[in-house]
């Protein structure tokens, strides 16, 4: 334990450059015993719940299942059924569009609310608790049954609107606002990436905001020169996380729409549509098919975010 | 914080930024405040106004939303509590033991388990969902709370031994070695030295555990199927599959209900809550 000291977990252990590459070798792990005996349940967690699980349901994938008799081997069957599947697509495009709307939707509200509060102001921490309350009540089905309330026919949007003499639609009713009513609940559970961007905007160099100041720039311009660029890793951070976190939404969805996921399959959402077929009609073949392309999705997505990144994040440090 | 030469255009700014932050606060709230005004107002009241107060206050919707769904949400409760506190132990236990493992011990393939359990974070819940169904169906342990337990004895939640990594990497090695010098081991090292220093990181894993598991929805839909093994969530769902329109007031009541121990927990530990967050988001 001592002569380890330095070594952080993600550092290459340091290694006296001219020590003798087999005796280093052998004092290299010194713990392993305790290490592994440490590691007990997460290694029996990584294999029993996660790793052989996946090769699992790749395997499943590739045949039919309905859980009581054995899988029968089909091929790429599955996938090819996706294809033509017009629900499938249906679901696809509607996680599409909620995605692409909801996160930057999510991120500009968070950034927003963040820079408004970075000015040392005297309730900093009652704003601050109170916009991340809703994340942590967001996931919840009773902010979901909430939710349906609001957006109602006869709801609480409504009534307010007829305040001033406007008839509301019925907002989860009508296809064309339903998926709507889902972004915006999204939006409202903006305290997570606030928090963190707020921790990021203290960590600013003062110096250059006093610079722009003496060089006369106005407010937007120190914004969009100064604070967003040097704010673009954790941009990147909350970008990776919300969306992979939009892909997986199920819960609002499913309670917003009654289980239903319409009207007229609006609101299907991928996982409500997974659900459907893995646990509504037993397609367990079917949905870990499905289950394998919202992985690629998510991993591509991802990717392609890294790849993206060096043309746009600053990484100063 | 902000270094302003002049002290007059700063009270404005501070002025803009707080109706801003007002506003936006107010809209956000205010279906919150109306929720829980509806739950107390006479079931017709409660869609013919966007006042939150109810007038004519009355309890009826507690009591009659309370036991509605055939089982008494007493019953939900007390499930979902259960399940919530044993999560709450199985990742406080087994997260802090690989926590420590990453942090401070050194063996073999250590950064490639790593890396493993940092890829694991990313990993969508849907990849092994269906698996892990089938491999408890064989178990048999649909319908018991099993399989919403279980995963995280093993240290499932690998957010959490990432919070606590960090964390430990934190505590100043010399406090550990001080305690290796008079001999004791890493069993020692770990209960006497290393947790005691890393309370905050467990009192935040307490906490997001707990309101995450309390939460939680789809995983419980999926395993519960029995009513009396019902959850809180699963509970108030049942309202929203019941016909609806049978019982606004008590829906509406029985979601105030589902909330309050979140909330509660929120209250209590918000100011610790807001900082953990905001520092592991960091790192």
């Amino acid at each position: 334990m001592s002569e380890n000291a330095g070594v952080a977990v993600l550092e290459p252990p340091a290694t006296a450059p001219g020590a003798p590459a087999p005796a280093r070798k052998r004092k290299r792990h010194k713990h392993n015993r305790a290490g592994y005996a440490f590691l007990a349940p997460w290694l029996i967690g990584i294999f029993g719940l996660t790793l052989i699980p996946m090769l699992y349901s790749l395997y499943l994938s590739l045949t039919k299942f309905n859980l009581l008799t054995d899988p029968q081997w089909t091929g790429l069957d599955n996938y090819a059924r996706l294809l033509s599947d017009e629900r499938y697509l249906q679901s696809i495009k509607v996680t599409l569009l909620y995605v692409v709307t909801s996160v930057p939707l999510k991120l500009a509200a968070a950034l927003l609310v963040a820079v408004a509060l970075n000015r040392g102001l005297k309730a900093l921490g009652f704003y601050r608790a109170t916009f991340y309350l809703p994340s942590l009540l967001g996931a919840s089905v009773a902010v979901s049954v909430m939710w349906r309330q609001i957006f109602s026919r006869d709801g609480l949007l409504n009534d307010f609107l007829a305040l001033f003499g406007i008839r509301g639609a019925d907002w989860i009713g009508d296809p064309r606002y339903a998926l709507w009513t889902l972004v915006l609940l999204s939006a409202w559970q903006f305290g997570t990436p606030m928090l963190i961007f707020l921790a990021g905007l203290k960590q600013l160099p003062q110096d250059l905001y006093e610079a722009a100041e003496l060089d006369g720039a106005g407010r937007f311009r120190v914004f969009f020169s100064i604070t967003l660029p040097l704010l673009s890793p954790m941009v990147f951070f909350n970008l990776v996380l919300e969306t992979i976190n939009a892909f997986q939404t199920f819960t609002p969805a499913y309670v917003v729409s009654g289980g239903l996921g319409g009207p007229i399959d609006s609101t299907l959402l991928y996982t409500l549509y997974l659900y459907f077929r893995g646990f509504g009609s037993m397609q367990m073949g079917y949905a870990s098919a499905m289950a394998w392309v919202l992985f690629a999705v998510i991993g591509a997505f991802t990717a392609l975010y890294f790849w993206s990144a060096r043309r746009w994040v600053n990484y100063t440090d | 914080m902000t270094t302003t030469a002049k002290p007059r255009r700063r009270v404005k700014y501070h002025w803009r930024a707080h109706t801003l932050l007002l506003v936006i606060l107010v809209v956000m709230i205010y279906p919150i405040v109306w929720l829980v005004g509806a739950s107390f107002k006479p079931e017709n009241q409660i869609f013919t106004t966007v006042n939150p107060l109810p007038f004519g206050f009355t309890i009826a919707n507690y009591v009659n939303g309370w036991t509605a769904t055939g089982t008494s949400f007493t019953v939900y409760l007390s499930n979902s509590l259960t399940i919530s506190a044993c999560v709450v132990v199985g990742n406080l236990v087994s997260c802090s033991l690989a926590a420590y493992a990453f942090a401070r011990l050194d063996f073999a393939f250590r950064r490639t388990w790593f890396a493993l359990m940092l890829g694991t974070m990313m990993l969508p819940f849907q990849a092994t969902l269906i698996p892990q169904y089938s491999i408890f169906y064989e178990l048999n342990w649909i319908n018991t709370f099993l399989p919403l337990v279980v995963p995280h004895l093993l240290a499932y939640d690998a957010f959490f031994i990432f919070l606590m990594v960090q964390f430990i990497r934190g505590i100043p090695r010399e406090l550990d070695e001080a305690a290796a010098l008079d001999g004791a081991g890493h069993v020692r090292v770990f209960v006497s030295v290393i947790l005691p220093l890393m309370k905050p990181a467990l009192i935040t894993t307490t906490i997001l555990t707990f309101i995450w598991t309390f939460n939680d929805f789809l995983r419980q839909l999926v395993y519960l199927s029995d009513n009396t093994r019902y959850t809180a969530p699963l509970g108030l769902n049942s309202f929203v599959d019941r016909a609806s329109g049978s019982s606004y007031g008590g829906m509406l009541a029985m979601s105030v209900v589902t909330l309050v121990p979140t909330v509660a927990v929120f209250l209590i530990s918000q100011k610790r809550l807001v900082e953990g967050m905001a520092t592991t988001g960091l790192k």
